[in-house]
């Protein structure tokens, strides 16, 4: 992979560099062979990126913004570092979510911050995958990465999700049609399915589309499981989940014939009743799979470094997601220790919310309640939560002003290749200080056992 | 009088494009409050494209404009609309002790909002 940086600068004009090779860290396809013009403080091509990826390039540039606000304030970084960490060591019950749009390096601090004090660190993916985090437990993951995928994969299942539309490199990079090791003619040599409740741009890319009755997948699921271990099902199948038995017996076929086949799966699944059990079922659909040919499942992963968020958190505390680390030992417990309950529930007292917009999408019971307690945010942008937050820190994007480790959504770590520095200091450096003035606190003033 | 539908919140390439341009701006505003409805329902509720429906369940209520889905992308009887703010007011607090509160296949009602 080249890194070279070739400085085109003419007279007169801004300096024009093309960076090779970056990366795209707006979906979880972690695309990194960008090559991005930069002239000044913009890019302004970006080859290789899809429509996405270009909006999140070419929309980005340096906002003129205080360094941080208190309590809607300008205010300097160092006196919003105290202030941030006065909050978090004054809490009972202090909340760490987000990260799921920050560098493994940030994620890491965070994680020892909510540990000094005795807090939850949860991130997006207990409102993303995290029903499939749960089911990992349950029934494991028979897994690949997504290179096994372009160089092998000949049956390839997407469910529940709309790659078309939310990550429009995966069928050309990944999943359908490049050419593969295994599979010298590319799409040629796959076959697709897709399944889900809408026939969504990405049916057109599917030799088959099976459109399951909304809430039935769990079913759908058991029922391909029913038939992948040669037992007998009858017509009334067809009433349950939307699919013909001819059409499942087609597909099954299909899958058994694969040399190697992997299904896709979505937040279709993870997102509608059943969550859990629904991803449950389609990993165990895999697993089942391997007693006829190599099978194996992947979530489709959103943010940027999500993936990343459930590999430090499980690295740090031995689970992914939804941990308490209050009482000096980490444990795991969803629908206890998860964000959107912690807060519809009005329990937490303070939060640390990094790269995430909790006050624009988490339910209104648990906006009401954010917005009620002191909070710590950082974020590029001056979004819903930081308009809230106590202490709101203005910083650097990661992947454009900012390097660092993300991981790809098969949990392939890739490093950053920044564009262009900002004036701003990243969510690293931030939390470095917050995390200095803690530990400086708590070392002068020793917490009682009592 | 309201009928019931099932609403699918999900995410649009328009809406991922608009939301690096802001999340205050025109576009991602229209792209994340604009229902789509089957054609055929459309139809049959005398609905044109950017009449105002009124959405809700026992969680909360939105209005918005709605429009026509795309082809056969809708079957009949669900409604989508891009994630975002006015999705997450139908979204309740519970989850069901998974972490995860009902943000697809929600049971809501729809009706023509008055005015």
């Amino acid at each position: 992979m080249s890194t070279s940086e070739a400085s085109l600068a003419t007279e007169g004009s801004p300096e024009i560099r093309v960076i090779e090779d970056a990366t795209c860290t707006f979906c979880g396809c972690v695309c990194d062979d960008m090559d991005l013009t930069v002239e000044g403080n913009r890019i302004t091509k970006a080859k290789n990126a899809c429509g996405l990826g270009k909006a999140w390039f070419l929309n980005h540039h340096i906002e003129d913004r205080p360094e941080a606000l208190i309590d809607g304030e300008p205010a300097g970084y160092e006196q919003a570092m105290d202030r941030a960490a006065e909050i978090l060591l004054a809490a009972r019950f202090p909340l760490t979510y987000g990260l799921s749009d920050t560098t493994s390096e940030a994620q890491r601090v965070a994680v020892a911050i909510t540990d000094w004090i005795g807090g939850i660190v949860d991130t997006t993916t207990s409102v993303c995958h995290g029903p499939s985090g749960i089911a990992f437990q349950g029934v494991g993951e028979v897994t690949c990465s997504l290179g096994e995928v372009k160089n092998r994969a000949d049956y390839v299942i997407f469910w529940g999700g709309n790659p078309a539309e939310s990550h429009p490199r995966h069928f050309t990079k990944y999943s359908l049609m490049p050419k593969g090791e295994f599979v010298p003619n590319g799409r040629k040599d796959r076959t697709a399915v897709l399944i889900d409740v809408r026939k969504t741009k990405s049916a057109k890319a599917a030799d088959h589309f099976l459109q399951v009755k909304p809430r039935r997948d769990f079913e759908l699921a058991w029922a391909l499981r029913a038939l992948a271990r040669g037992l007998e099902l009858d017509s009334s199948i067809e009433e349950t989940t939307g699919i013909s038995l001819e059409t499942l017996h087609e597909v099954m076929d299909g899958m058994k014939r694969a040399k190697f086949g992997v299904i896709l799966f979505g937040m279709g699944v993870t997102m509608t009743r059943g969550k859990h059990l629904n991803s449950e079922a389609i990993l165990a659909l895999a697993r089942d799979m391997n007693e006829h040919t190599r099978w194996n499942a992947k979530p489709m992963r959103g943010h940027g470094n999500v993936t990343g968020a459930d590999n430090v958190v499980s690295w740090s505390t031995g689970f992914p997601f939804g941990v308490h680390l209050g009482s000096g030992f980490p444990r795991f417990n969803p629908g206890e220790f998860t964000a959107s309950d912690v807060l519809a529930r009005g329990e937490a007292d303070a939060a640390l919310i990094i790269a995430s917009d909790p006050m624009s999408n988490f339910s209104q019971p648990a906006r009401d309640h954010l917005a009620s307690i002191p909070s710590v945010v950082l974020d590029p942008k001056l979004s819903d939560t930081a308009r809230t937050a106590s202490v709101a820190f203005t910083v650097s994007t990661y992947g454009i002003n900012t390097g660092g480790t993300v991981y790809r959504m098969d949990d392939v770590p890739i490093p950053l290749r920044p564009a262009f520095e900002s004036p701003y200091m990243s969510d690293l450096e931030i939390l470095r200080g917050i995390e200095s003035r803690i530990r400086q606190r708590q070392l002068a003033e020793p917490a009682s056992d009592a | 009088m309201a009928e019931l539908f099932i609403l699918i919140p999900g995410r649009t390439s328009r809406q991922g494009t608009t939301l690096n341009e802001g999340k205050s701006t025109e576009g991602y505003l229209e792209e994340i409050g604009t229902l789509q409805v089957a054609p055929e329902d459309m139809q049959r509720l005398e609905l044109k494209e950017g009449d105002l429906v009124r959405v809700f369940n026992d969680v909360g209520t939105i209005t918005v404009p709605c429009k026509a889905s795309r082809g056969d992308e809708l079957p009949p009887g669900m409604l989508f609309i891009s994630y975002g703010d006015k999705s997450s007011r139908l979204m309740g607090g519970d989850t069901q002790g998974c972490g995860m509160p009902d943000s697809k296949c929600l049971d809501v009602f729809l009706e023509v909002a008055a005015g």
